[in-house]
Protein backbone atom coordinates (compact mmCIF):
# COMPACT_ATOMS: atom_id res chain seq x y z
CA UNK A 1 0.00 0.00 0.00
CA UNK A 2 2.76 2.43 1.24
CA UNK A 3 4.70 1.77 -2.20
CA UNK A 4 1.37 1.99 -4.22
CA UNK A 5 1.12 5.93 -2.39
CA UNK A 6 4.88 6.76 -2.97
CA UNK A 7 4.45 5.53 -6.72
CA UNK A 8 1.39 7.69 -7.15
CA UNK A 9 3.27 10.81 -5.52
CA UNK A 10 6.42 9.94 -8.12
CA UNK A 11 3.41 10.12 -10.96
CA UNK A 12 2.46 13.35 -10.20
CA UNK A 13 5.02 14.89 -11.31
CA UNK A 14 3.05 16.53 -14.27
CA UNK A 15 0.76 18.48 -12.28
CA UNK A 16 2.69 21.65 -12.48
CA UNK A 17 0.83 24.92 -10.90
CA UNK A 18 0.54 27.11 -14.02
CA UNK A 19 2.69 29.66 -14.03
CA UNK A 20 1.10 33.31 -14.50
CA UNK A 21 1.48 34.20 -18.63
CA UNK A 22 3.23 37.51 -19.66
CA UNK A 23 0.62 39.11 -20.72
CA UNK A 24 2.39 41.06 -23.68
CA UNK A 25 5.92 40.33 -25.22
CA UNK A 26 6.83 44.16 -24.98
CA UNK A 27 6.69 45.43 -21.01
CA UNK A 28 6.82 48.84 -21.56
CA UNK A 29 2.82 48.32 -22.94
CA UNK A 30 2.41 46.43 -20.02
CA UNK A 31 3.22 48.79 -18.00
CA UNK A 32 1.24 51.26 -19.75
CA UNK A 33 -1.71 48.41 -19.28
CA UNK A 34 -1.00 48.20 -15.64
CA UNK A 35 -1.47 52.18 -15.13
CA UNK A 36 -4.23 52.35 -17.21
CA UNK A 37 -6.34 49.51 -15.74
CA UNK A 38 -5.99 51.01 -11.91
CA UNK A 39 -7.64 53.63 -13.00
CA UNK A 40 -10.53 51.98 -15.00
CA UNK A 41 -13.84 50.09 -13.31
CA UNK A 42 -14.76 46.46 -14.11
CA UNK A 43 -18.28 46.64 -14.97
CA UNK A 44 -18.88 43.51 -13.79
CA UNK A 45 -17.71 43.72 -10.57
CA UNK A 46 -18.20 47.13 -9.89
CA UNK A 47 -15.63 47.38 -6.96
CA UNK A 48 -12.74 46.08 -8.57
CA UNK A 49 -10.62 47.54 -11.37
CA UNK A 50 -9.84 46.10 -14.87
CA UNK A 51 -6.79 45.41 -13.67
CA UNK A 52 -7.25 43.34 -10.73
CA UNK A 53 -10.98 41.55 -12.18
CA UNK A 54 -11.02 38.01 -13.61
CA UNK A 55 -14.75 38.62 -15.48
CA UNK A 56 -14.30 37.76 -18.96
CA UNK A 57 -15.34 41.12 -19.98
CA UNK A 58 -12.74 42.49 -17.99
CA UNK A 59 -10.53 39.98 -20.15
CA UNK A 60 -11.57 41.55 -22.58
CA UNK A 61 -11.70 44.93 -22.06
CA UNK A 62 -7.82 44.61 -21.24
CA UNK A 63 -7.23 42.80 -24.55
CA UNK A 64 -9.03 46.06 -25.96
CA UNK A 65 -6.32 48.10 -24.05
CA UNK A 66 -3.40 46.23 -24.78
CA UNK A 67 -4.31 46.60 -28.86
CA UNK A 68 -4.94 50.02 -28.52
CA UNK A 69 -1.87 50.76 -26.84
CA UNK A 70 -0.32 48.52 -29.42
CA UNK A 71 -1.83 51.10 -32.15
CA UNK A 72 0.25 53.60 -30.20
CA UNK A 73 -2.79 55.51 -28.97
CA UNK A 74 -2.13 58.45 -26.19
CA UNK A 75 -4.35 57.61 -22.55
CA UNK A 76 -6.39 60.08 -23.25
CA UNK A 77 -7.90 58.33 -26.65
CA UNK A 78 -7.95 54.95 -24.73
CA UNK A 79 -10.20 56.33 -21.80
CA UNK A 80 -12.51 58.32 -24.30
CA UNK A 81 -12.84 55.05 -26.14
CA UNK A 82 -13.96 53.49 -22.99
CA UNK A 83 -15.89 56.26 -21.72
CA UNK A 84 -17.77 56.62 -25.27
CA UNK A 85 -19.39 52.92 -24.73
CA UNK A 86 -19.44 52.63 -20.92
CA UNK A 87 -19.59 56.12 -19.58
CA UNK A 88 -18.09 57.93 -16.87
CA UNK A 89 -18.80 55.08 -14.63
CA UNK A 90 -15.37 53.01 -16.08
CA UNK A 91 -13.72 55.76 -14.26
CA UNK A 92 -12.73 55.71 -10.75
CA UNK A 93 -11.88 59.70 -11.01
CA UNK A 94 -15.25 60.68 -12.32
CA UNK A 95 -14.77 64.33 -13.77
CA UNK A 96 -15.94 67.32 -12.15
CA UNK A 97 -19.49 67.73 -13.79
CA UNK A 98 -22.89 69.30 -13.30
CA UNK A 99 -24.36 65.88 -12.33
CA UNK A 100 -20.78 65.00 -10.13
CA UNK A 101 -20.87 68.54 -8.33
CA UNK A 102 -22.57 66.48 -4.74
CA UNK A 103 -20.06 63.60 -5.05
CA UNK A 104 -16.73 65.85 -5.44
CA UNK A 105 -18.34 69.53 -3.26
CA UNK A 106 -20.23 66.98 -0.71
CA UNK A 107 -17.71 66.03 1.82
CA UNK A 108 -16.46 69.34 1.84
CA UNK A 109 -20.24 70.72 2.60
CA UNK A 110 -20.09 67.97 5.37
CA UNK A 111 -16.92 69.09 6.47
CA UNK A 112 -17.92 73.08 7.23
CA UNK A 113 -21.74 72.24 8.37
CA UNK A 114 -19.80 69.51 11.28
CA UNK A 115 -16.44 72.63 11.76
CA UNK A 116 -19.86 75.05 12.27
CA UNK A 117 -22.00 72.69 14.69
CA UNK A 118 -18.07 72.41 16.57
CA UNK A 119 -17.97 75.48 16.71
CA UNK A 120 -21.19 77.04 17.46
CA UNK A 121 -21.54 74.16 20.82
CA UNK A 122 -17.76 75.18 22.23
CA UNK A 123 -19.26 78.72 22.13
CA UNK A 124 -21.98 78.04 24.02
CA UNK A 125 -20.46 76.12 26.01
CA UNK A 126 -17.71 78.44 27.16
CA UNK A 127 -21.05 81.49 27.56
CA UNK A 128 -22.22 78.97 30.20
CA UNK A 129 -19.09 78.28 32.13
CA UNK A 130 -19.73 81.25 34.58
CA UNK A 131 -16.77 82.32 37.34
CA UNK A 132 -18.61 81.87 40.61
CA UNK A 133 -16.47 83.68 43.81
CA UNK A 134 -15.13 81.15 46.55
CA UNK A 135 -16.30 82.54 49.57
CA UNK A 136 -13.67 82.11 53.05
CA UNK A 137 -15.12 79.87 54.49
CA UNK A 138 -15.85 77.57 51.56
CA UNK A 139 -12.04 78.11 51.21
CA UNK A 140 -11.51 76.66 54.27
CA UNK A 141 -13.34 73.76 54.13
CA UNK A 142 -12.45 72.68 50.75
CA UNK A 143 -8.29 72.92 52.67
CA UNK A 144 -9.88 70.83 55.51
CA UNK A 145 -11.24 68.69 53.09
CA UNK A 146 -8.52 67.90 50.65
CA UNK A 147 -5.92 67.55 54.06
CA UNK A 148 -8.23 64.56 55.58
CA UNK A 149 -8.56 62.86 52.44
CA UNK A 150 -4.95 62.88 52.44
CA UNK A 151 -4.56 61.44 55.48
CA UNK A 152 -7.14 58.73 54.47
CA UNK A 153 -4.91 57.60 52.00
CA UNK B 1 -38.85 69.53 22.21
CA UNK B 2 -36.08 71.45 20.84
CA UNK B 3 -33.66 69.60 21.59
CA UNK B 4 -35.06 66.32 19.73
CA UNK B 5 -36.12 68.45 16.65
CA UNK B 6 -32.58 68.54 15.27
CA UNK B 7 -31.04 64.96 15.43
CA UNK B 8 -34.73 64.00 14.08
CA UNK B 9 -34.68 65.80 11.46
CA UNK B 10 -31.01 64.69 10.55
CA UNK B 11 -32.46 61.36 10.88
CA UNK B 12 -35.16 61.75 8.71
CA UNK B 13 -32.66 62.84 5.96
CA UNK B 14 -30.25 60.38 6.10
CA UNK B 15 -33.50 57.73 6.12
CA UNK B 16 -34.51 59.32 3.11
CA UNK B 17 -31.11 59.32 1.20
CA UNK B 18 -30.96 55.60 2.38
CA UNK B 19 -34.18 54.93 1.35
CA UNK B 20 -33.59 56.53 -2.66
CA UNK B 21 -30.51 54.35 -2.51
CA UNK B 22 -31.98 51.28 -1.66
CA UNK B 23 -33.96 51.81 -4.88
CA UNK B 24 -31.00 52.51 -6.82
CA UNK B 25 -30.30 49.68 -9.15
CA UNK B 26 -26.22 49.68 -9.27
CA UNK B 27 -26.35 47.50 -11.81
CA UNK B 28 -27.92 49.72 -14.31
CA UNK B 29 -25.32 51.80 -15.77
CA UNK B 30 -27.13 54.13 -17.87
CA UNK B 31 -25.60 53.88 -21.72
CA UNK B 32 -23.82 56.99 -23.15
CA UNK B 33 -24.91 55.56 -26.70
CA UNK B 34 -28.68 56.17 -26.13
CA UNK B 35 -29.08 59.20 -29.02
CA UNK B 36 -25.94 57.89 -30.60
CA UNK B 37 -25.61 56.49 -34.03
CA UNK B 38 -25.61 52.46 -33.05
CA UNK B 39 -21.81 51.61 -33.84
CA UNK B 40 -21.64 49.89 -36.98
CA UNK B 41 -20.46 45.59 -37.64
CA UNK B 42 -20.44 42.74 -40.05
CA UNK B 43 -20.45 39.81 -38.47
CA UNK B 44 -20.73 36.28 -39.94
CA UNK B 45 -23.94 34.66 -39.77
CA UNK B 46 -24.99 31.92 -37.49
CA UNK B 47 -27.05 29.61 -39.94
CA UNK B 48 -24.75 30.79 -42.66
CA UNK B 49 -21.21 31.91 -41.49
CA UNK B 50 -20.60 33.04 -45.30
CA UNK B 51 -23.04 35.86 -45.11
CA UNK B 52 -22.73 38.66 -43.33
CA UNK B 53 -24.88 41.08 -40.76
CA UNK B 54 -24.60 44.45 -40.81
CA UNK B 55 -27.19 47.57 -39.03
CA UNK B 56 -26.69 48.90 -42.79
CA UNK B 57 -28.77 46.45 -43.93
CA UNK B 58 -31.46 47.54 -41.90
CA UNK B 59 -31.59 51.34 -42.32
CA UNK B 60 -34.93 52.78 -42.55
CA UNK B 61 -36.41 50.30 -40.35
CA UNK B 62 -36.93 50.49 -37.06
CA UNK B 63 -35.58 46.70 -35.11
CA UNK B 64 -34.37 45.73 -31.84
CA UNK B 65 -30.94 44.34 -31.15
CA UNK B 66 -30.61 41.85 -28.74
CA UNK B 67 -27.56 40.42 -27.37
CA UNK B 68 -27.77 37.09 -25.74
CA UNK B 69 -25.89 33.43 -25.73
CA UNK B 70 -26.91 29.75 -24.71
CA UNK B 71 -24.90 30.07 -21.41
CA UNK B 72 -27.24 33.25 -20.00
CA UNK B 73 -29.12 32.39 -17.60
CA UNK B 74 -31.14 35.74 -17.95
CA UNK B 75 -31.58 34.98 -21.56
CA UNK B 76 -33.45 31.73 -20.97
CA UNK B 77 -35.82 34.12 -18.58
CA UNK B 78 -36.51 36.64 -21.57
CA UNK B 79 -36.95 34.38 -24.33
CA UNK B 80 -40.07 33.22 -23.93
CA UNK B 81 -41.19 37.47 -23.62
CA UNK B 82 -39.10 37.22 -27.23
CA UNK B 83 -40.69 34.66 -28.66
CA UNK B 84 -44.29 36.50 -27.57
CA UNK B 85 -42.56 39.99 -29.22
CA UNK B 86 -41.83 38.47 -32.20
CA UNK B 87 -44.90 36.21 -32.70
CA UNK B 88 -46.94 39.73 -32.56
CA UNK B 89 -45.12 41.11 -35.59
CA UNK B 90 -44.68 44.83 -33.68
CA UNK B 91 -40.99 44.78 -34.49
CA UNK B 92 -38.39 42.69 -35.46
CA UNK B 93 -35.62 41.67 -33.33
CA UNK B 94 -32.43 40.92 -34.41
CA UNK B 95 -29.97 38.39 -32.29
CA UNK B 96 -26.30 39.09 -31.66
CA UNK B 97 -24.97 35.73 -30.16
CA UNK B 98 -22.17 36.84 -27.58
CA UNK B 99 -18.96 35.02 -26.65
CA UNK B 100 -20.80 31.39 -27.73
CA UNK B 101 -20.19 27.79 -29.24
CA UNK B 102 -21.89 27.73 -32.47
CA UNK B 103 -23.38 24.24 -32.00
CA UNK B 104 -24.57 25.39 -28.47
CA UNK B 105 -26.29 28.48 -29.70
CA UNK B 106 -28.06 26.11 -32.27
CA UNK B 107 -29.06 23.78 -30.24
CA UNK B 108 -30.62 26.67 -27.63
CA UNK B 109 -32.47 28.02 -30.47
CA UNK B 110 -33.87 25.11 -31.60
CA UNK B 111 -35.14 23.47 -27.96
CA UNK B 112 -36.76 27.20 -26.74
CA UNK B 113 -37.48 28.43 -30.16
CA UNK B 114 -35.87 31.35 -32.53
CA UNK B 115 -37.38 34.33 -32.30
CA UNK B 116 -34.79 36.32 -34.49
CA UNK B 117 -35.13 36.82 -38.38
CA UNK B 118 -31.21 36.56 -38.11
CA UNK B 119 -28.78 36.10 -35.87
CA UNK B 120 -25.30 37.49 -35.91
CA UNK B 121 -22.39 35.80 -34.18
CA UNK B 122 -19.86 38.27 -32.27
CA UNK B 123 -17.60 35.63 -31.07
CA UNK B 124 -14.81 37.90 -29.37
CA UNK B 125 -17.33 40.14 -27.69
CA UNK B 126 -16.27 42.87 -29.92
CA UNK B 127 -19.30 44.36 -30.93
CA UNK B 128 -20.67 43.88 -27.37
CA UNK B 129 -18.09 46.14 -26.40
CA UNK B 130 -18.86 48.88 -29.30
CA UNK B 131 -22.37 48.41 -27.77
CA UNK B 132 -21.13 48.97 -24.40
CA UNK B 133 -22.78 45.55 -23.58
CA UNK B 134 -21.49 44.24 -19.61
CA UNK B 135 -23.81 41.70 -19.22
CA UNK B 136 -26.00 39.59 -21.14
CA UNK B 137 -28.43 40.45 -22.18
CA UNK B 138 -29.20 43.44 -23.28
CA UNK B 139 -31.37 44.77 -26.04
CA UNK B 140 -30.95 47.71 -27.84
CA UNK B 141 -33.75 49.49 -29.91
CA UNK B 142 -32.30 51.11 -33.02
CA UNK B 143 -34.75 53.68 -35.07
CA UNK B 144 -34.73 54.47 -39.41
CA UNK B 145 -31.59 56.47 -39.19
CA UNK B 146 -29.73 53.76 -37.20
CA UNK B 147 -29.67 55.77 -34.05
CA UNK B 148 -29.90 54.10 -30.52
CA UNK B 149 -32.90 54.89 -28.73
CA UNK B 150 -32.86 52.99 -25.70
CA UNK B 151 -31.56 50.56 -23.79
CA UNK B 152 -32.77 47.37 -21.84
CA UNK B 153 -29.86 45.97 -19.59
CA UNK B 154 -30.77 42.73 -18.30
CA UNK B 155 -33.68 40.39 -19.73
CA UNK B 156 -37.14 42.12 -21.02
CA UNK B 157 -40.02 41.49 -18.94
CA UNK B 158 -44.13 41.74 -20.68
CA UNK B 159 -44.32 44.82 -18.50
CA UNK B 160 -41.57 46.73 -20.12
CA UNK B 161 -42.32 45.47 -23.32
CA UNK B 162 -45.66 46.38 -23.73
CA UNK B 163 -45.26 49.78 -21.31
CA UNK B 164 -41.77 50.76 -23.10
CA UNK B 165 -40.71 49.32 -26.48
CA UNK B 166 -44.12 48.91 -28.10
CA UNK B 167 -45.29 52.47 -27.73
CA UNK B 168 -41.44 53.49 -28.09
CA UNK B 169 -41.20 51.38 -31.60
CA UNK B 170 -44.99 52.59 -32.49
CA UNK B 171 -43.55 56.41 -31.93
CA UNK B 172 -40.11 55.64 -34.01
CA UNK B 173 -41.88 53.89 -36.73
CA UNK B 174 -44.16 56.91 -36.80
CA UNK B 175 -41.79 59.70 -37.04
Amino acid sequence: MKWLMFIALLLSGPAWAGEARPLADDPAAEARLKHLAVELRCLVCQNQTLADSNAPLAEDLRREVREMIAKDMSDKEIIDFLVARYGDFVLYRPPLKATTTLLWVGPFVLLTIGATVLVITLRRRAHKVVDVPVTDEEHRRVEQLLAEGGKRS
Amino acid sequence: MNRFLLPLSIFIVVVVFLGVGLRLNPREIPSPLVGKAAPDFSQPQLYDPAKVFSPADLKGKVWLLNFWASWCSGCKTEHPVLMELAKSGEVPIYGMDYKDQQDEAMTWLRRWGNPYPVVGVDDAGRVGINYGVYGVPETYVIDKQGMIRYKQIGPLDPDTVTKKIIPLVKQLESE
